[in-house]
């Protein structure tokens, strides 16, 4: 007699990154789990007017995941939790701010891989959306914890030629290291900006966080990215970009 | 379904992809416009010949018509200064059945999505800053989707149509809606838009 294969089951917290309608009835949605990682699966009924309020990127949900096989897509049950989009769509720097975290997950993390620390500090990130005087620079540390999550962390501690730890100008395209001002002499046009915010001082002005962000931007797209193999980075971002600006002028 | 159906079979796998029907659903109609045959599958059939013939995108607003140009963008009496911008033509149609916008149109065809490539220039913004310049308008009024992608796009239109008065549909509590069986988001929108009594 054949026996009923076990379907394979879990459940987790998530964020909601993406969601794409499938067929008449159904979504694909993308989640972001602290245990599964950036995960994929169908939301069955997806677009009736009781579940699509919910499956807004920046959501936050509990979902529970089965298939018959691991890899299946499988299929999502999900439970609202908090929905950020009401705060989001209200607010020009918070809609980016969004857009610009979910479609960076979206692009950047591996799937079906835990990054629990990241999951914690984009849970963090979210609910500071809607606080602009705070959110640009909360959304510059992020992204450093992205870099250093994904493997291209930054080490700001001390020059990466003379040990010392003063003066400290530039970051090193190559090693991800900050380079003093003497040190980097006549290469300084070949090395990137070390606002001091970016190594937690100085003045955090939406202006430094810009010049901040500009280098940090500089290691997602040319190392993070084009590990990924060599997709645009997210327009998203430079939308964020843009909305920061724009808060800066005021 | 024994020999000689297969016109039949043809009709109804046709049928079954249009959105809403299935396998069995397409069954049950071309089965009851059979016994309908003359009240209502062969004016059916004749009006799907002449609008399978003759419709177009409106040329000013992308509007679905029969002519170049709708009959909405050729009545003068809706050359108010307003125009009304939305997603697609079932939200134009869905507007019209209101039967309370007196102005004219404007058909996206979707809304800005990084996830499926569809940028400024995918969509129709560029006419629309046309028109707007050319047909004089004084009110723009995005009635896109209250979601994610339909406000990140209301907010690019708007930043490229400077010195334009530029409003968006309300967002609260449906007609008939109760509290309790409100999303959280739906709530939280309908307290910020509150109003004076």
């Amino acid at each position: 007699m054949r026996q009923a294969r076990q379907m394979i089951t879990w459940s987790d917290d998530a964020i909601l990154l993406t969601a794409r309608p499938h067929g008449e009835t159904s979504v694909i949605v993308e989640v972001f789990t602290p245990v599964h990682g950036r995960h994929a699966g169908v939301v069955r009924g997806g677009v009736s007017r009781k579940m699509s309020p919910h499956l807004q990127p920046g959501a936050q949900v509990a979902v529970a995941w089965s298939a018959r096989l691991e890899s299946h897509l499988g299929s999502f049950k999900l439970e609202p939790v908090r929905s950020r989009a009401a705060i989001a769509m209200s607010d020009r720097l918070a809609l980016a701010g969004l857009n610009g975290v979910t479609a960076l997950l979206a692009h950047v993390l591996p799937e079906r891989e835990a990054h629990a620390p990241l999951y914690d500090r984009t849970l963090g990130l979210l609910d500071l959306l809607g606080q602009e005087e705070l959110w640009p620079l909360a959304y510059l540390r992020w992204e450093q914890a992205l870099l250093e999550e994904m493997g291209y962390g930054l080490d700001l501690s001390a020059c990466a030629v003379r040990g010392v730890n003063e003066d400290l100008a530039f970051v090193s395209p190559k090693s991800g290291r900050a380079v003093s001002r003497e040190a980097a002499g006549a290469w300084a046009d070949r090395l990137l900006p070390l606002p001091p915010v970016l190594a937690g001082q100085g003045e955090a002005s939406h202006t430094e966080i810009l010049r901040a962000l500009g280098t940090t931007g500089w290691f997602i797209e040319n190392r993070l990215i084009k590990a990924l193999g060599d997709r645009p980075i997210p327009v998203a971002r430079a939308r964020l970009l843009d909305a920061i600006a724009r808060h800066a002028k005021g | 379904m024994s020999g000689g159906t297969e016109e039949l079979e043809t009709l109804i796998s046709l049928l079954a992809k249009v959105p809403g029907l299935g396998p069995r659903s397409a069954r049950r109609a071309v089965l009851h416009l059979i016994k309908k045959r003359s009240q209502q599958m062969v004016p059916l059939a004749e009006a799907m010949h002449r609008v399978g013939l003759t419709a177009r995108e409106c040329l000013n607003c992308g509007n679905i018509g029969t002519t170049d140009i709708c009959g909405i963008c050729e009545s003068e009496k809706r050359a108010t200064g307003e125009i009304c911008v939305v997603e697609d033509v079932a939200d134009l149609w869905a507007m019209e059945r209101s039967q309370v916008f007196k102005g004219r149109y404007h058909v996206l065809g979707g809304t800005l999505s990084a996830l499926d490539a569809m940028g400024p220039d995918e969509l129709r913004i560029p006419k629309l800053i046309d028109r707007v310049k050319s047909e004089e308008i004084t009110e723009v009024i995005l009635a896109l989707s209250a979601t994610i992608d339909g406000q990140t796009t209301a907010h690019y239109i708007a930043d490229q149509l400077p010195g334009v008065s530029v409003t968006s549909l309300a967002q609260g509590v449906p007609v008939g809606g109760e509290l309790d069986y409100l999303d959280d988001g739906t709530i939280t929108a309908a307290l910020r838009a509150r109003k004076s009594l």
